[in-house]
């Protein structure tokens, strides 16, 4: 049986057992129960329809489960994640079930109001709740605390001021600047993100159409109960065997609904890791932009100092616009050379502890998020081969299903 | 051979001799001589409800059964092999037929005929035996696509038709018995050819033709209920079988997508595992898993397309013919019915013209004894070659599904083997 998303709690759970620190699962139920349509006006007060989503939570601590409930848009989910990102940019962060349904084979819609569409929303929507509250890190996060349980939520999360801190971070993620000494581990890292995406979405795209083949060899059989029914009616010996084999070819048409909705499930456990992909990008770039600075920063100091070096030796070692405007227009008094060298000291001095800094923020940037890939590349294996033997498992049960459709239908031929 | 034993004979004017010819080749046994005369007294019914109890007698009528059942001629049709001449390239096929039967000379022939000769045979059956059903051969042209005439599938199915086609005749009591079927299936080419000229000549051909048409113009006036009841019903079934060809390739043709699109899948999930650590086994397990059931599906696409495909076909070309036998009778009933009406009005020449009318109304009742007699037998085997196609259909598919789940389900037990290893060798999970 598919592993449910009740099991994906309990699994959470476990993990939590071995995290560093509580981990919040621990303490509580969650889940997004269920999803409801409603209207109301947006912000240029137009008229528009959206989704919301029901939150339970039930602290499990204590003897009395508090049980508590209350309704969250798609929208304040990206918020809070847009919010995680800013905040532990160290960390790779669970990915959104998609905004918009992609890879969609012909049956499905590209509806967000597909009821189907809306529930494996819903189901992504649990998982990534789930995942942030067994996480070592995220789940003592406060500010998801509140998104959890309190109405009001929102003012604490732009209260923390990270809206400022993400457009800086938007505009340095975007641009472009290279590395001199890149760290192999993270480029290595990125090259597997890299490799990741683009596999997880060819093999999305061919999943689908595979599905969409599917679907017609199956929905054609049901042109066979058809004819059969109506050829029934014409023959005396033959017209038992023949009807019921039409049955048969009719429960086969029907029965690929189900079979393609499972594997739906599998697709959306393949999305899941595309989005962590970038997710793991987003960490490298963190991290390179971190070590951009620290170079920065120490090319600045060493550049400073050799300034201090040639000034104090009064030679031009090399060449200089200020060499050459002391050459042309004479040497500088020794009192403006006293004054710049001191000016050159200060800017040393803060350049030292800006570089110490930087270096420090580095070291403790890579400890941390070097921690939390291991942390995913365990979760990702275990969890990606968990999704292989499940989608077997679908296969398994479309191949018995086949044998005794066939089974009944060879049956029914044999006795025409 | 189901239910052919008592109607045939029913169905023969006495004249007949082949049948009466294979029950004297049984033994002389009172029981035997009880068991024909039973046969003479009764109406169409199953030899089983009306044969006497004593056991002797049952064995006999086990004996009857097993000795006509035994077939005593073999047809096979193989070996296509290209022919080039000044004037055209052709085919022939070998025919070779192995038989015990004492109007041939030998036991064993081997000819080459090519689709003209079939077309001859058949022909000359037609004329022969008017409504007695026939298989029907394969198509001259086939319209659809650009299918070449030497194009090895094309060979291979037309091949295939026209052995079932002089099986069929072989197996047919009256037709086999037909004086151009020994000829065709004994003469050496330049003898078919010069015996071929022999036929009736072109304007005695003519003439028949002249008539048939007059007759069909003129229309059967009252025609027989149960005639009938057997056009309506061909005209259904072959509306039916129109549509299950249909569908049939339209399911073949949606299989060779789903197998394109398959084969595209597997390869992806081995692109993956070049990437990956811990996951490469299951990875590549998935790829060999799919390219497998690639295999699979490419075995059950061929059996469609070689089994279901060419009978259904058959059995639209088959309403064809069996109309074609209908609209003969009609025409052999409407010439009589005109000769009646030319009696009703003549004075002169009464006693010719009396003996021209029973002669034909004698005609209009052979054929319609023989089409009856035909129409069961033709209803009996249409009924087993279908059968026998689903099940086969179905048996396939089965077995198609069963070797998929058996690759799938040895995928998913190596993993948790595998798995388990790992957790009982300290790993942690």
């Amino acid at each position: 049986s598919l592993p449910s998303v009740r099991g994906t709690h309990v699994e959470s759970l476990e993990k939590c057992d071995m995290a560093e620190g509580s981990c919040l699962l621990r303490k509580m139920e969650i889940s997004v129960a269920e999803a409801e349509k409603r209207t109301g006006k947006n912000a240029v007060n137009m008229q528009e329809t959206y989704t919301v989503y029901l939150i339970e939570t039930s602290v499990t601590e204590g003897h009395n489960p508090v049980p508590d409930s209350l309704w969250r848009r798609y929208s304040e989910f990206e918020l809070l994640r847009n919010y995680l990102l800013v905040t532990y940019p160290f960390i790779v962060i669970p990915p959104l079930p998609e905004k918009r349904a992609e890879f969609v084979w012909h049956k499905l819609s590209a509806d967000n109001m597909d009821p189907d569409f809306v529930e494996r929303r819903r189901i992504g929507l649990e998982n990534f709740l789930l995942r942030v509250a067994s996480h070592p890190v995220l789940s003592s996060d406060k500010i998801f605390f509140l998104f959890l349980t309190e109405n009001g939520w929102k003012e604490a999360v732009f209260e923390t001021g990270f809206l400022a801190k993400s457009d800086s971070r938007l505009k340095a993620l975007n641009a472009t600047f290279r590395v001199k000494n890149p760290d192999k581990r993270f480029s290595e890292l990125k090259h597997y993100s890299d490799e990741l995406q683009s596999v997880t979405s060819q093999l999305l795209r061919v999943r689908a159409r595979v599905a969409d083949r599917l679907y017609g060899v199956y929905k054609v059989h049901g042109n066979y109960g058809r004819v059969f029914s109506e050829w029934s009616a014409i023959e005396k010996e033959m017209g038992d065997g023949l009807q019921s084999a039409g049955h048969h070819m009719d429960a086969y048409a029907a029965s690929v609904d189900d079979i393609l909705e499972e594997e739906e499930h599998y697709a959306d456990q393949l999305k899941e890791y595309l989005f962590y992909a970038e997710a793991v990008k987003a960490v490298c770039r963190k991290h390179e932009l971190l070590q951009y600075e620290l170079e920065t920063a120490s090319q600045d100091l060493a550049s400073k100092k050799q300034q201090q070096e040639e000034l104090a030796a009064g030679t031009v070692r090399t060449f200089s616009f200020k060499g050459m405007t002391s050459k042309l227009f004479g040497q500088e008094t020794p009192e403006q050379r006293e004054a710049k060298l001191k000016v050159l000291e200060e800017q040393i001095k803060e350049g030292e502890v800006t570089v110490t800094e930087k270096t420090l923020e580095c070291e403790e940037f890579v400890k941390n998020a070097w921690k939390d890939i291991e942390r995913f590349k365990e979760q990702k294996d275990h969890d990606l081969r968990e999704a292989l033997m499940s989608y077997a498992v679908m296969q398994i049960s479309m191949c018995k299903k086949g044998i005794q459709v066939w089974t009944n239908a060879k049956e029914c031929f044999s006795k025409m | 051979m189901s239910g052919m034993s008592a109607d045939p004979a029913q169905a023969l004017p006495a004249v007949m001799s082949p049948l009466s010819g294979q029950m004297l080749e049984l033994d002389e046994d009172d029981d035997l001589e009880v068991f024909s005369k039973d046969m003479n007294l009764m109406d169409g019914s199953p030899m089983n409800a009306s044969m006497p109890t004593s056991p002797a007698s049952m064995i006999n009528q086990y004996k009857f059964e097993e000795e006509t059942d035994a077939k005593d001629i073999f047809v096979t049709v193989d070996n296509p092999e290209s022919h080039v001449t000044a004037l055209e390239t052709f085919i022939t096929y070998r025919v070779v037929t192995k038989t015990t039967r004492s109007e041939f000379d030998s036991c064993e022939y081997e000819v080459r005929r090519r689709y003209q000769d079939f077309l001859w045979l058949k022909e000359r059956l037609e004329e022969g035996h008017p409504t007695l059903i026939m298989h029907p051969l394969p198509e001259k042209f086939v319209m659809k696509g650009m299918v070449e005439r030497f194009n090895d599938d094309f060979i291979e199915t037309r091949q295939k038709a026209l052995h079932k086609f002089l099986n069929r005749v072989a197996d047919h009591p009256i037709l086999s018995c037909h004086e151009d079927f020994k000829i065709f299936l004994t003469a050496q080419a330049w003898e078919l050819t010069s015996h071929k000229k022999q036929g009736p000549g072109f304007l005695s051909r003519m003439g028949d033709t002249v008539r048939a048409v007059a007759a069909s113009v003129r229309g059967v006036r009252n025609r027989p209920e149960e005639f009938t009841a057997m056009l309506e019903y061909v005209d259904s079934f072959g509306q039916k079988m129109i549509s299950l060809d249909k569908v049939t390739q339209r399911i073949v043709k949606e299989q060779k997508e789903y197998l394109g699109e398959l084969k595209e899948y597997g390869p992806v999930y081995t692109l993956w595992s070049g990437s990956e650590e811990e996951l490469v086994e299951p990875l590549k397990g998935v790829a060999s898993c799919i390219d497998r059931c690639c295999k699979a599906t490419e075995e059950q696409i061929g059996h469609l397309s070689e089994n279901l495909v060419p009978l259904l076909h058959e059995y639209v070309l088959c309403t064809d013919s069996v109309k074609a036998v209908l609209r003969r009778r009609d025409n052999i009933q409407a010439e009589s019915e005109a000769k009646n009406d030319a009696l009703a009005n003549r004075k002169a020449d009464r006693e010719a013209l009396k003996e021209e009318v029973e002669r034909l109304e004698d005609k209009v009742e052979c054929a319609n004894n023989a089409l009856k007699g035909d129409w069961l037998r033709w209803q009996g085997n249409m009924r087993s070659d279908i059968k026998a196609a689903f099940v086969s259909t179905a048996e396939k598919n089965v077995d198609y599904y069963e070797k998929c789940l058996a690759v799938w389900e040895s995928f998913l037990t190596s993993q948790t083997a595998a798995h388990d290893m790992e957790s009982n060798s300290g790993h942690s999970s």
